[in-house]
Order: structure tokens, then C-alpha cells, then sequence
């Protein structure tokens, strides 16, 4: 990096940290909301509460091109299928919030019709709490997930050190 | 208790003598309390009643206003079904109850004369297995394909979940077929949701196109299927609150306020005045919240992004009120059975003044922006036009009938929460389309705004509980130190409100129209089952015949108008 006097200094960095750092900043939600918590959701994006502030506010509701998935309500087993569907069909890495206590609990509809906790079908790293959580528990969660990805302590990261491992010890 | 007794029940028409003359065993008003006129009839004449009920000009019941099933292990007829009606010229209403055995539950479906029963059949037929015969497309609604049983009776484990793997993902049976017809080549078929930006959470619609027409429509509903009536016959009375609120979420006070009301009806006491008029206020305000979100996510869908900034900044603003009086923002649990759980803050009225001044900027911003902008009277006049007879027949109410030209209000209709003492216009618009839909509710938030200026004025003093030991738990300073108030307080938090054994059906004048609670209780502490009668499913079930003919782009527009929310549809 070239200096103003002439002399030029360089930033030494892990290529995973750099990757770390870029990807937190640049986080594209995919609102997957069903229930009163989607409202909440909404009221997180509008001009009030403003998540652009925190990078991550062009909403896209297509999987391919999202890489935050937040479940915000209820998830029945009817729709089920469909949330497994849409996870899958988006691109590595990915990561997901569970906006919530529905979505990370089946909240209190414990019941014939409804999932208890969106875990049961797809991995997820943030449960955030509340029944709905307020925006601001929202960006909090987004926040925490921002930091895990600078960590490297995504379940994507996870899955990836698994990998790893199992190349590794394969054998010749 | 005297002095809580209902006294603003509007008098009800006396039962019409042509009914008497159909020999049905009659049950008569008094009995129920509720307003209603109560018949029993015999599944072998009940078409032959309905038919009467609705052609005899005497009568004319014109709004199918709900059927629902209800399970009683222990009588000899195991199930029943509800008819509930309303003459909308009259005010007259009707409920019709009709006995059905364990071994054959069947029973004519009525869908040949209100199409609305079209769906609540389907309900009745997937959660209780009552088989309607003649209808025309009687398979499971709410619940999904693999699911097993029928879970609204009593015998049915609330926690037994049944699984549902992708390939069984429902596709109606027409979209399934390969047109070979060669004149068909442009044919083919569309999946709208429930995972898709426009259709407002869960909602589904399979659609088949001829070049970009619409021919053939089918909508899938139950995703948001949450099980609100079997959850709450395990709850008491008071603890059904939070999750009325969560029914339709955008306006959650209205739906807690309607559902304390039918209850008070059973028990037969009415709120102290400072709590009728505090709930009036802040449900005029969540109709204009409500308001705000359809409109809002009707302008987003067509495009029109900033509209909808603003009308969510309304509800930022209304959100810190009912923040201030309750603790939470969207789903605030403030209502109880006899009143309101505690008094408002202080600077209440000073803040209301506040929003009075606030709000009318934001919808003037938009009105500004979209009302007479070419853009957006392209895209919905003339779009989605449904006429007010054809609306009736579906069983709209609300917004929706009052914009095809029917003015029908139940604060008018029939006044609950000193609604009759407020001075106010409905409004009503005539084409009966998109924009109309849009014009109606732009000035319904108005109206609500002249509401609550005329309210605000006259809020008494006084509690906001009822002051009946049976229902109010006492002060906590009396708990703690008096040991009758102790025992009260134990008794009333243990067991519950004990209401007494009947049924009752309440209604108020939800954002979508009339929201009613068919409630039965068998004399306990919790529900004996508790019906809703959400206005968006009628409304909704209507919407694959608006949308045949019409183009693919505008399914999205005419969504929007109608304003479904997905808690109060499939519950
Ligand atoms: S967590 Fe609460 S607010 Fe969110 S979807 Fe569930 S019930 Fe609604």
C-alpha cells in the first residue's frame, strides 16, 4: 500500500480472516417469514430501525441470491418441505437466523400442525429470542452472526473443518 | 353484578313466524343472550330450512356468515354442526345447529346456495370428518396431504404430529394433467408461493396460463396452520389471549378486544366504561395499523416502494403507544375478560393528540404520491372487480364488500364499545375493484383518526377491571395481606374464569371485516371449544374466481387488496 511519503507498508492477514471480514459485511438476508414475526422483520428493514446500517439490507427473496437465511414465524409441517427446499437451494456459504421463539422452538403452539423449531430440518447458528423479538433483538442476532463468521464459528465454517478432516485422513 | 349487565344490545328482530312454521324445535333467544335466534334441526330438513331462511323475502338471510363442527364424545350425537347467518337488512341472526351421529356423520353441503360454505365446509370436513355431500371439492384444507385423522376431536392428541415429505406436496389434480391438445401449446402451469415475495407469507395459488391469462386458479392455504383452537381448549379463559392476538398479528388488539367481548357476553357483564372506551381507542388505532401494512404491501408489490416507507412509519408511531400502555409492540395481550389488564400511562391522552397530529401527514404523503398517480390506477382500476351481490355470496365483509357498494359495518350494525355514541362515516365505493378496495381504506384510516379525536375527549375515570371477584384478580396489596383476597386470588388463578355452560357467538368489526368467536363452554374454567370466524378466509376464497381471465401480473395486485393476513386465515 503506497504511502503518501513514498514508502509503501503492507497488511499482513490470514486469507480466512479477509474472507471472514468481507463476507460479514456484506451479508444479503433472505426473509423467509411466515408468521407476526415477519412483521417485525419489516419493521427491522424500514427507514426506522434501518438495518442498512449493519450491511445487510438488500433483501433478495431468492435463495440463489441470498446467503442469510432468517426464518422469522411459525414453521408447520405443511411448509416444512418448502424450507428445506429454499435452504438448500442456496449457495455456500450460507447461514441462518431463527427469528423467534417459533421458529426456534415451535414457541407455544405445541401442536399437531407445527414444527418444534425449524432444527429439526435445517442447521441453524443465531436463535434469536422473543415472541416477536423486537427489531432491535434482531440486529443484535445479525450482529452475533457477524461475529461468528469473523470467527470462523458458523455452522458452515464447521461443516467445512469436518471436511477437511475427512480429506485428510483419507488414505495414499 | 346488576349494574354490569348489558344494556347497550341492540333489540333483535323477533323470530319470523315463516321459520316457526318449518317445525323445527326452537330454541329461543333468550336462551342464547347473545343476539342470536338458535334453531335445532334435523340434518334430513336442514336444506330444505337453509333454503327458506335464505329465499323467503321475510327472512333473507344473505350472509352465510359461518359453519363450524363441534365434537361431544359423550351424547348420543356425537357431532354437531353450526350454521351461523345474518340478515344484513334486518340485522336478523341466526344459528342452526344440527345433531349428527358417530357412525354417519353426513349432511348436504349448502355451497349450492351460499358459495362461502365452500370453504368452511372443507374445514369442518379436514378438522371434525364431517362429510358434505354435494360439495363440490371436499378434501382437506388446513392441515396437509399425509396428515392422518381429524384433529379437532376430542379424542385426537393435541402434540401427534404427522409428517409430510416434498413429493407429497400438494398439485391440484387438473394442473397434474399434460395438455396434448394441440391447441393448447401455450398452456401451462404456474406455482405462486408459498415462498414468494408477493404472496405475504404463506399463501399458495397454482395457476394455469394461456400466454399470460389466467384460465384456471386454485389456492392452497394451512401453511400458517397453528392449531389456535385446538391449543386453546387447553388454556383458560384469560390465557387465550395471547394467542388471539396473534391471529390477525397486524391489528392484534382489535382481535383480543372482539374475543374479551363474545366471553363477556357469555358470563353477561360488560367492562367498566374507562376500559370500553381505552380498547375502542387503541382498536381504531390498529385498524389504521392494519390499514397501513395492506396498503403498504399492496404498493410495494406494484411497485411503489416509498408508499409503503411511510405508511410503515405509522406504525412505528402507533407502535410506541401501544408500547407505553402495554410492553409490547406488536403483540400486546392487553386486554382481559372484564376490562384491560392495567390503566394506561399518564401522558396517554398527550400522546394520542400527538399520533392525531403525526398521522394524517404520512397518509396525505401518500395519497399525494399514489392516489391520482397513472401508474398505479393502470395497474388496479378495473382489476379484480367482483360486484357487491357476488361478494356477499362469498361471505366478504369489511373493506372488501364496502368497496363493491354494501355498507355494511358492524360498529354500525350492530354497536359494541359505545360505537353508537361516535359519530363517523363508512365509507363506500361502488366499482368494486382494486382501486376501490385502495380508495376505502385510505379513508377508513381517516375515519378511524375522527374516531378516536371524538373519543379521546371523553375518556371517565375510574377502574379498567371489572370489579367482580369471579372474574378480576384482586389487588395485589389485598392478596398479600387479607387472606380472603388471598384465596380468591389462588382460586381465580388456579381454576380459572368459570364461565357457564352455552355458547355464544360474538362479533366486532374486525380490519378485515367481521371477526366472530363462536365460544361453547361446558361450564369449566377453560373453553369447550372456541370457533373463529376469520374474515380474510372468506374473503380469500373467492380470490382463484377473481383471478380467472384476469393476466398473471395482476394476481399479484388483487392479492394485495384483499389483504390476507396468513394467522387469521389458517389460525
Ligand atoms: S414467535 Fe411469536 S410473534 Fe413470532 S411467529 Fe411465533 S407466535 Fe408469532
Amino acid at each position: 500500500m503506497p504511502q503518501p511519503d513514498g514508502s509503501s507498508i503492507v497488511l499482513t492477514t490470514r486469507v480466512q480472516a479477509m474472507l471472514g471480514w468481507v463476507r460479514k459485511n456484506s451479508l444479503w438476508p433472505l426473509p423467509f417469514g411466515t408468521g407476526c414475526c415477519a412483521v417485525e422483520f419489516n419493521s427491522s428493514v424500514s427507514s426506522h430501525y434501518d438495518l442498512a446500517r449493519f450491511g445487510a439490507e438488500v433483501v433478495r427473496f431468492s435463495p440463489r441470491q441470498s446467503d442469510m437465511m432468517i426464518v422469522a414465524g411459525t414453521i408447520t409441517d405443511k411448509m416444512g418441505p418448502v424450507v428445506k427446499r429454499v435452504y438448500d437451494q442456496m449457495a455456500e456459504p450460507k447461514y441462518v437466523i431463527a427469528m423467534g421463539a417459533c421458529a426456534c422452538s415451535g414457541g407455544f403452539y405445541r401442536a399437531y400442525h407445527v414444527m418444534q423449531g425449524i432444527d429439526e430440518l435445517i442447521p441453524v447458528d443465531v436463535y434469536v429470542a422473543g415472541c416477536p423479538p423486537t427489531p432491535e433483538a434482531l440486529i443484535h442476532g445479525i450482529l452475533e452472526l457477524q461475529e461468528m463468521i469473523q470467527r470462523g464459528k458458523t455452522h458452515h465454517d464447521r461443516l467445512k473443518t469436518q471436511d477437511r478432516k475427512a480429506t485428510t485422513a483419507l488414505p495414499g | 353484578m346488576t349494574d354490569s349487565r348489558h344494556k347497550t344490545e341492540k333489540p333483535q328482530p323477533p323470530f319470523p313466524a315463516e321459520l316457526k312454521a318449518l317445525g323445527s324445535q326452537i330454541l329461543g333467544s333468550e336462551k342464547t343472550g347473545d343476539g342470536h335466534h338458535e334453531m335445532l334441526v334435523d340434518r334430513s330438513r336442514i336444506l330444505e330450512v337453509l333454503r327458506t331462511v335464505k329465499e323467503d323475502p321475510a327472512i333473507h338471510c344473505d350472509l352465510l356468515v359461518d359453519i363450524c363442527g363441534v365434537d361431544w364424545p359423550d351424547r348420543d350425537d356425537r357431532f354437531e354442526v353450526v350454521y351461523h347467518l345474518a340478515a344484513l337488512e334486518t340485522g336478523l341472526r341466526l344459528r342452526i345447529r344440527v345433531p349428527l351421529k358417530e357412525e354417519d356423520p353426513t349432511m348436504p353441503s349448502a355451497f349450492g346456495l351460499w358459495k362461502g360454505a365452500n370453504w368452511f365446509e372443507r374445514e369442518a370436513w379436514d378438522l371434525f370428518g364431517i362429510h358434505f355431500e354435494g360439495h363440490p371439492n371436499l378434501k382437506r384444507l388446513l392441515t396437509h396431504e399425509a396428515f392422518d385423522g381429524h384433529p379437532l376431536r376430542k379424542d385426537y392428541e393435541p402434540g401427534r404430529r404427522c409428517l409430510l415429505t416434498e413429493d407429497e406436496i400438494m398439485t391440484p389434480e387438473w394442473a397434474r394433467e399434460n395438455p396434448t391438445d394441440n391447441d393448447q401449446f401455450e398452456t401451462h402451469i404456474l406455482n405462486l408461493g408459498p415462498s414468494h415475495p408477493a404472496t405475504h407469507g404463506v399463501l399458495r395459488t397454482v395457476v394455469q396460463l394461456e400466454g399470460e391469462v389466467i384460465r384456471r386458479a386454485e389456492c392452497e392455504i394451512g401453511y400458517l396452520h397453528r392449531c389456535f383452537e385446538k391449543m386453546v381448549e387447553s388454556q383458560g379463559w384469560n390465557q387465550v389471549i395471547p394467542y388471539t392476538d396473534r391471529l390477525n398479528y397486524c391489528s392484534s388488539m382489535i382481535n383480543s378486544v372482539g374475543y374479551a367481548l363474545a366471553v363477556e357476553k357469555l358470563l353477561d357483564v360488560e367492562a367498566p366504561p374507562r376500559a370500553q372506551i381505552l380498547r375502542l381507542i387503541l382498536s381504531e388505532f390498529s385498524r389504521i395499523m392494519d390499514h397501513a401494512v395492506c396498503l403498504g404491501a399492496n404498493l410495494v408489490d406494484l411497485g411503489a416502494v416509498t408508499g409503503s416507507r411511510y405508511f410503515f412509519q405509522v406504525r412505528e408511531e402507533i407502535y410506541g403507544l401501544l408500547e407505553s400502555c402495554s410492553g409490547a409492540r406488536l403483540t400486546v395481550s392487553y386486554a382481559r375478560i372484564g376490562g384491560l389488564s392495567h390503566d394506561v400511562p399518564e401522558n396517554f391522552s398527550s400522546q394520542v393528540r400527538v399520533l392525531l397530529d403525526t398521522i394524517p401527514g404520512f397518509i396525505d404523503d401518500v395519497e399525494k404520491l399514489v392516489t391520482r398517480n397513472t401508474i398505479f390506477r393502470d395497474r388496479t382500476e378495473g382489476v379484480g372487480v367482483i360486484s357487491g351481490a357476488e361478494a356477499l355470496a362469498w361471505g366478504w365483509t369489511g373493506p372488501c364488500l364496502r368497496a363493491s357498494g354494501i355498507p355494511y359495518d358492524v360498529r354500525k350494525a350492530s354497536p359494541y364499545l359505545g360505537y353508537e355514541n361516535i359519530e363517523f362515516d363508512v365509507p363506500v365505493a361502488t366499482t368494486g375493484d382494486c382501486y376501490a378496495r385502495y380508495l376505502v381504506r385510505m379513508e377508513e384510516m381517516r375515519q378511524s383518526l375522527h374516531i378516536i379525536r371524538q373519543a379521546i375527549d371523553s375518556i371517565p375515570g375510574g377502574p379498567v377491571m371489572i370489579d367482580d371477584p369471579h372474574i378480576a384478580p384482586p389487588e395485589k396489596s389485598k392478596a398479600y395481606n387479607e387472606m380472603e383476597s388471598m384465596i380468591r386470588h389462588f382460586k381465580l388463578l388456579n381454576d380459572g374464569i368459570q364461565v357457564p355452560a352455552g355458547n355464544g357467538y360474538g362479533f366486532t368489526e374486525g380490519a378485515n371485516g367481521e371477526l366472530g368467536y363462536y365460544l361453547v363452554s361446558n361450564g369449566g374454567g377453560k373453553p369447550y371449544r372456541i370457533k373463529v370466524r376469520p374474515p380474510c378466509f372468506a374473503i380469500y376464497q373467492a380470490y382463484p374466481h377473481l383471478l380467472e381471465g384476469q393476466m398473471v401480473s395482476d394476481a399479484i395486485a388483487i392479492l394485495g387488496s384483499l389483504n390476507i393476513i396468513a394467522g387469521e386465515l389458517d389460525r
